[in-house]
């Protein structure tokens, strides 16, 4: 029975694959899902995701990788909006959100004019992780270790100006380089959990399991800790549902992480009375 | 009445503003601003909302570019001198939220530019030295949202100590923080003005001015007085700064009513 519902997927090298990507996936999402619920960066998450749609549908329209059209598109991304959110001078939410719905309009308009029918609009839009590929493994485990080990080097100055960014920039510290940074990471973060969740859903895994740690635990270090075991855990949960109820992958995987997060809301709200 | 900055030795000279104006938009935030502070003194800048105090701090800080004139930080331009000057912003521009314990925001003034020199540990000492300093180390785990303003003060001053920094800028400082604890403060920060460190606090309190600052820099977009408490606290610079008689500012104190 145990063997059937746990083990027995994993012979399958394609379910394999699939958990391998979630592990990175629940790793690299609450890593940076930390900064950005407590940046309040969620939006710009979301708008970023919806951006990518001209890059991926562009690839897939030309049969090769969507992550060679959704990353170099997720970095310009990411660089343009954080231009404009320092230098023009309308609120950060109206350009982020006149940016993304247009991105996302051009790339509706070009899966129409190149044809609909080559290009898996369900796919793109809620993830598919069980039919990733080695390459999108491959690709996936170069970018999650290249976020993780970048991250490490600079989280310290990360956290200070998240927190004060003008007394970090006086001592020092060049703010506004680490704040692109961050948002580059943030964009590589979100392409690689595409073929997880989907553009829709990916600001879910991005933000839930490191909301879920921080009402279980106070300081950022170890939201991020508990949020990677939270986000693991329920990657891998939603997976297994997925497979053994053929359910969608990525909306499973993210009401899983959602009931996780009303847990973890139910018990601060419980341990407060 | 007010000391020019010509005065001084310019060889002990900390900060030198020669001539500033910052502009926004075409209006002069600061105009023609010039003083000069030498090495450990406190000083209070007083002046209204909008009279280009934080302008003033930022111009310092690096933070503001200045439209004309110069400001030199020992011998240096502001922004050659990021890292040699702590920071104290109003606490609108903190971000709260952010989850961290008071050891956590103590140990930021030793971090160093922006990489790789921080993957490695620090010493605790200084740190917790520091900590100790302001009589914060008993709270040293707790998160710095959940305290009070005045500990929160003095939570970053702690941490402008362990940054090891000459000179501290602290803009609106006391926004917040009880009379108790204003003074608890004023005196850790008189020991460290007196061990060589140069602190510029804006403040709102005319009050207290000659019982706490060595000087007071009037500011009302220009410099109306630069000197002691006692010089620069006349009817004539606080109509000036504020454009009401003194006896209604000086006397709004508590007991006064």
């Amino acid at each position: 029975m145990l063997y059937d519902l746990l083990i027995e997927p994993l012979t399958y090298n394609f379910f394999l694959q699939a958990t391998l990507v979630c592990v990175l996936i629940g790793i690299v999402c609450p890593l940076l899902g930390s900064f950005v619920i407590n940046r309040e960066l969620g939006f710009m998450g979301d708008a970023m995701a919806h951006s990518v749609l001209p890059g991926m549908i562009v690839a897939y329209s030309m049969g090769i990788n969507a992550f060679i059209g959704a990353l170099p598109n997720a970095i310009v991304i990411a660089l343009v909006i954080g231009l404009l959110v320092r230098r023009v001078k309308i609120s950060s939410d109206t350009s982020i959100g006149i940016i993304f719905s247009f991105l996302f309009s051009i790339g509706l308009i070009i899966m129409s004019i190149i044809g609909g029918t080559r290009i898996n609009l369900e796919e793109i839009l809620i993830g598919q992780v069980l039919s990733v590929s080695n390459l999108d493994l491959i690709i996936t485990s170069i970018l999650s270790v290249t976020v993780i080990s970048i991250t490490l080097i600079f989280y310290r100055p990360l956290v200070y100006i998240g927190f004060d960014y003008y007394g970090a920039t006086v001592s020092g510290i060049p703010s506004e380089k680490l704040d692109y940074l961050l948002l580059v990471l943030l964009s590589i973060v979100i392409v690689v959990s595409l073929q997880v969740v989907g553009i829709i859903l990916v600001i879910g895994l991005l933000i839930t399991p490191a909301a879920a740690a921080s009402l279980m635990v106070k300081r950022f270090k170890s939201i991020i800790i508990i949020g990677i075991i939270i986000g693991i855990a329920s990657s891998i949960t939603g997976l297994y549902f997925s497979y053994h109820l053929d359910l969608p992958s990525g909306p499973t995987i993210c009401v899983v992480s959602t009931m996780v997060f009303t847990l973890a809301l139910l018990r601060s709200i419980i341990l407060k009375k | 009445m007010s000391i020019k900055h010509n005065e001084i030795n310019i060889a002990n000279c900390c900060i030198q503003v020669e001539d500033c104006c910052v502009e926004y938009e075409n209006i002069l935030a600061l105009d023609n601003v010039s003083f000069s502070i030498p090495k450990g003194s406190f000083i209070g800048v007083l002046g209204p909302n909008g009279g280009g105090k934080s302008t003033l701090f930022n111009a310092i800080a690096g933070l503001e570019n200045i439209t004309h004139g110069k400001i030199k930080i020992n011998g240096e331009s502001p922004q050659k001198s990021l890292g040699k000057i702590s920071y104290v912003p109003q606490k609108e521009m903190i971000n709260w939220k952010f989850p961290l314990s008071v050891y956590d925001v103590v140990s930021q003034g030793k971090i160093r530019g922006g990489g790789f020199r921080n993957i490695l540990g620090f010493s605790t000492d200084i740190v917790l030295d520091s900590l100790m300093k302001v009589n914060m180390y008993e709270k040293k785990d707790e998160m710095i949202v959940n305290l009070s303003g005045g500990e929160k003060q003095r939570t970053f001053i702690a941490r402008a100590l362990a940054q090891e920094s000459e000179i501290l800028l602290l803009d609106e400082a006391f926004s917040g923080v009880d009379y108790g604890s204003q003074e608890d403060i004023s005196d850790v920060l008189k020991l460290l003005a007196s061990g060589s460190k140069t602190i510029l606090m804006s403040t709102h309190d005319l009050n207290s001015l000659s019982d706490r600052y060595d000087k007071v820099l009037c500011l009302n977009g220009h410099v109306c007085a630069f000197g002691s408490p006692k010089e620069v606290l006349t009817e004539d610079v606080l109509k000036e700064l504020y454009g009401v008689h003194r006896d209604r500012l000086v006397d709004h104190r508590i007991g006064s009513h």
